[in-house]
């Protein structure tokens, strides 16, 4: 399974990450179209980083079977399936299902990968486990 | 060629379907959550047409139970009966109905004169249909007339199209017709979720108790799951106009299919609830876990649970029947909503269920768990403490389009008299009829749904076996009426009110007859005592039964306003009313419609259409306060036997609240004074509701508040003045 592993104390919060991906898949410069986060207040809780961890409590959340998870491990959703009720969004364990004003479905970090390229610190870094 | 037999099965059917008429029209686009657009459809002559939803129809009806209220009205005459062709169903979904994001806004409102209470009844209901037949264009469906051949409805609202068929070898029951023209009119597989089907069963052609199942496509069970629009008897009609079923079909839902002024604030409130539901609702009533049939050991504890017949409270048994037994059988860990976006999810069921009787037998079936009412109908309060049969029960309720709640209350009615030997074998054909005798009740089930020996009884609800009762069997029409539990002719549903004055009124005071969707008042006045006075009482007959009209004016589920309370809600002023969740509500309409409409608003429009469905009571023969008239079962002790059973609570009420001394007077003498006390505290009640509700002493709707609310419409004043 890829995911994106996370080490909340190489964290400098640059947020170099979130402009990654909000670059990558909507052009956007508005951080709050990432699907990495990083909370600054958060920190002294050692929840600074905040991205899914493709755990897929979602896949079963969603009635229309619109989630599921790609060959690779990563959680994916079905736009033509999704209705946007955003139960996913309201019952991720992680709060990593994101929504935004102006969008009707929900959108999660894919693990593609981009945002650790860019990260100094190696904070972020995608991994793969059986 | 390779075919199935279930392919070769459709095959067959598909083709011996007869086009009668196909109508072309343009699909509205949604506009703030109204298509602004009804679906006319006369099954007589075929007449298909479209109607424009004025402005002032919105204003004072909002949708759903209001728009099917309304055209329900000018549809038939005073002396229109259930059966006449002039009759109509009427569903509508109202203009929140639709909406993806916030919990239980998927219900249709279903209207038609009823054939056990010769009045209107409304009924609502969950399943796709009302939404999806929304998205298709239409704000409501009339149906009017009464076809010569078994029929097929089909709305495609991709297409634009509506068509009438004449289907003559589908199945009746609706499990296996859902499946059947699921087959028939979905493009593929993919395509199936994009069906919702509205149909009966057999049953509704021989009871007055049939109901109306809405389908919904389970995507993971891969079958249409069905939701009845239980109460009244509608199925009955559906059937009389010999319609097989209505067919929706529509592709595209998203979250902007209603295209709602606010998009962004109906996400905002949406999600809020998800998370709401997701962190508490383990705590509350563990709807996604178990749904209503966790209430059945909480009315089991407060002595609210029916039994025999609404003697007893409660039952040793009770645990088997209790929701940690149907949590193991049935819900196999997936919560489901029955429209997207419910993350309540109250809905259950088991895959793989094999039946023990009647026509499926050995077959494997999905079964939905049931819900409390049905627990309570089916199971406890017919003496049966058994999961399995009310399961089976349950299942073939709905597949024969029968109402568990008539059902269960008309068979305990029926064992009592059983027991009580007003009837016998020579009239039950053989039957032991017995309270807690599950074989007994599973044949009459299997016979009322073929009209056969006893079930041709069983099926005509409880107050016309009264009648019947009393006029061939020669069994004496006053113990009938104490124990008979309907009021206007509607059975009651599963709670025990005698400890209630307020859920007494609740009850028998409810516009369609005793449905506790009007008020649950039972903890609020019993438990925790919080409404005292005959005027506390009063004020809480006004404001819940008008308050909770509003859901079903707008396609709103009613559960998750208050089977979830936000964490804070007992530091509010009013936690009975949920106030952050109302005002969740305003929002949404004011979000879907772009109006601004506030609290006061909200009451408003609820009470325009609740008094509108008093007058149209009145319209058709009845409305007054000799049909708000409770049988003394659900007030307090009707037989010595139930009277001992609670002697010392009895016997202190007498003390106490009479002021007679219970020492020294035998049994019958201190169950005769209880009655007369619980009657006269009844009247009290019926006086101060009334009077608050700007109604006269016979509980008609006074011109001033019509007027008021500007429901006074020329034939609605002419009405009130010959009373």
């Amino acid at each position: 399974m890829k995911f994106l592993q996370k080490d909340e104390a190489l964290c400098v919060q640059c947020h170099a990450c979130e402009d990654t991906c909000a670059q990558a898949f909507f052009k956007s410069y508005d951080r709050e179209k990432s699907s990495i986060k990083i909370y600054d207040e958060l920190r002294e809780k050692g929840e600074v980083i905040n991205v899914c961890n493709q755990c897929g409590e979602c896949i079963d959340i969603c009635p229309e079977l619109a989630i599921y998870r790609a060959k690779n491990g990563v959680v994916m959703i079905d736009k033509e399936k999704c209705v946007g009720c955003l139960m996913c969004v309201g019952f991720c364990p992680t709060l990593s299902m994101r929504i935004h004003r102006g969008f009707l479905a929900p959108f999660k970090c894919v693990a593609c990968g981009q945002c650790a390229k860019k990260c100094p610190t190696k904070a972020i870094e995608i991994k793969s486990i059986d | 060629m390779n075919m199935t037999n279930t392919e070769y099965r459709v095959g067959k059917i598909k083709d011996a379907h007869k086009l009668m008429k196909r109508y072309e029209y343009t699909p509205q686009e949604i506009q703030k959550g109204y298509a602004n657009k009804t679906l006319y459809i006369n099954v007589s002559d075929n007449t298909i047409e479209a109607k424009k939803v004025p402005e002032e129809i919105k204003e004072k009806f909002v949708g759903g139970k209001g728009f099917g209220l309304w055209y329900l009205w000018n549809g038939v005459k005073s002396t229109t009966k259930w059966d006449d062709p002039e009759n109509e169903i009427v569903i509508s979904p109202g203009p929140i109905g639709g909406i993806t994001q916030y919990p239980g806004a998927g219900k249709s409102l279903v209207v038609s004169i009823s054939p056990t209470t010769g009045s209107v009844i409304d009924s609502n209901v969950g399943g796709h249909f009302g939404p999806l037949m929304k998205f298709s264009g239409w704000d409501a469906l009339e149906i009017q007339g009464k076809a010569q051949k078994d029929i097929v409805i089909l709305i495609d609202g991709n297409k634009g199209i509506v068509e009438i068929y004449e289907a003559p070898l589908e199945s009746l029951n609706s499990h296996v017709l859902a499946e059947e023209l699921t087959e028939i009119f979905a493009e593929s597989e993919e395509d199936k979720r994009n069906i919702s089907i509205v149909s009966a069963g057999e049953a509704a052609e021989h009871t007055l108790i049939g109901v109306l199942n809405f389908s919904f496509y389970d995507n993971r069970k891969k079958v249409q799951r069905l939701k009845q629009a239980g109460r009244g008897g509608i199925g009955t009609v559906f059937r009389n106009k010999r319609i097989k079923a209505v067919v929706v079909r529509y592709k595209g839902v998203k979250g902007d299919s209603n295209h709602p002024a606010d998009v962004e604030k109906i996400k905002e409130l949406g999600l809020k609830l998800h998370k709401e539901i997701k962190n508490l609702d383990k705590y509350q009533c563990r709807m996604r876990e178990i749904g209503t049939a966790h209430l059945t050991e909480i009315m089991n504890d407060y002595d609210l649970l029916p039994v025999h017949n609404y003697k007893f409270g409660s039952h040793k048994d009770s645990n088997k029947i209790d929701s940690k037994v149907f949590a193991k059988k049935v819900v196999q860990g997936s919560p489901d909503g029955c429209w997207h976006g419910c993350s309540m999810a109250c809905a259950k069921a088991a895959q793989d269920y094999e039946l023990k009787t009647g026509p499926y037998k050995g077959q494997k079936v999905v079964v939905d768990g049931p819900e409390y009412e049905t627990v309570g109908g089916v199971g406890s309060n017919c003496g049966i403490f058994d999961p399995d049969y009310i399961m089976e029960c349950n299942f073939y309720c709905d597949t024969y389009g029968i109402d568990t709640i008539s059902f269960g209350t008309t068979m305990a009615f029926l064992m009592e008299c059983y027991e009580s030997n007003i009837i016998n074998k020579d009239i039950t054909g053989g039957i032991e009829l017995k309270f807690g005798n599950a074989d007994a009740a599973m044949e009459v089930l299997h016979q009322t749904a073929k009209g056969e020996v006893f079930g041709k009884i069983a099926g005509l609800g409880i107050r016309k076996i009264k009648k019947l009762l009393s006029e061939e069997y020669g069994a004496d029409p006053k113990f009938l009426n104490d124990i008979g539990m309907e009021v206007k002719g509607l059975e009651y549903s599963q709670y025990v009110s005698k400890e209630s004055l307020a859920q007494q009124g609740g009850y028998a005071l409810a516009n369609k007859g005793p449905q506790h969707d009007e008020a649950w008042l039972i903890f609020m006045d019993m438990v925790n005592n919080q409404i005292p006075t005959f005027e506390d009482k009063a004020e809480a007959l006004h404001f819940f039964p008008i308050f909770r009209t509003w859901f079903g004016l707008n396609g709103l589920c009613k559960l998750p306003w208050n089977d979830i309370e936000p964490a804070d809600n007992n530091m509010t002023d009013e936690p009975a009313k949920v106030p952050e969740h109302v005002d969740n509500y305003v929002q949404l309409f004011n979000s879907v419609t772009g109006k601004s409409i506030d609290k006061a608003g909200m009451f408003l429009q609820s009470e325009r259409v609740y008094n509108f469905q008093r007058v149209f009571n009145l319209k058709m023969g009845f409305g007054t306060r000799e049909h708000d008239i409770p049988p003394y079962r659900s007030m307090g002790p009707v037989t010595e036997e139930e009277y001992l059973s609670r002697e010392e609570r009895y016997d202190k009420q007498l003390k106490d609240l009479v002021g007679v001394n219970p020492n020294g007077m035998n049994t019958a003498e201190k169950v005769d004074t209880l009655r007369k006390y619980k009657f006269e505290q009844y009247d009290k009640l019926v006086d101060a509701v009334y009077k608050r509700r700007g109604w006269t002493e016979n509980g008609v709707p006074s011109v001033e508040l019509m007027k008021k609310l500007g429901m006074d419409f020329p034939e609605v004043i002419e009405l009130i003045g010959e009373h």
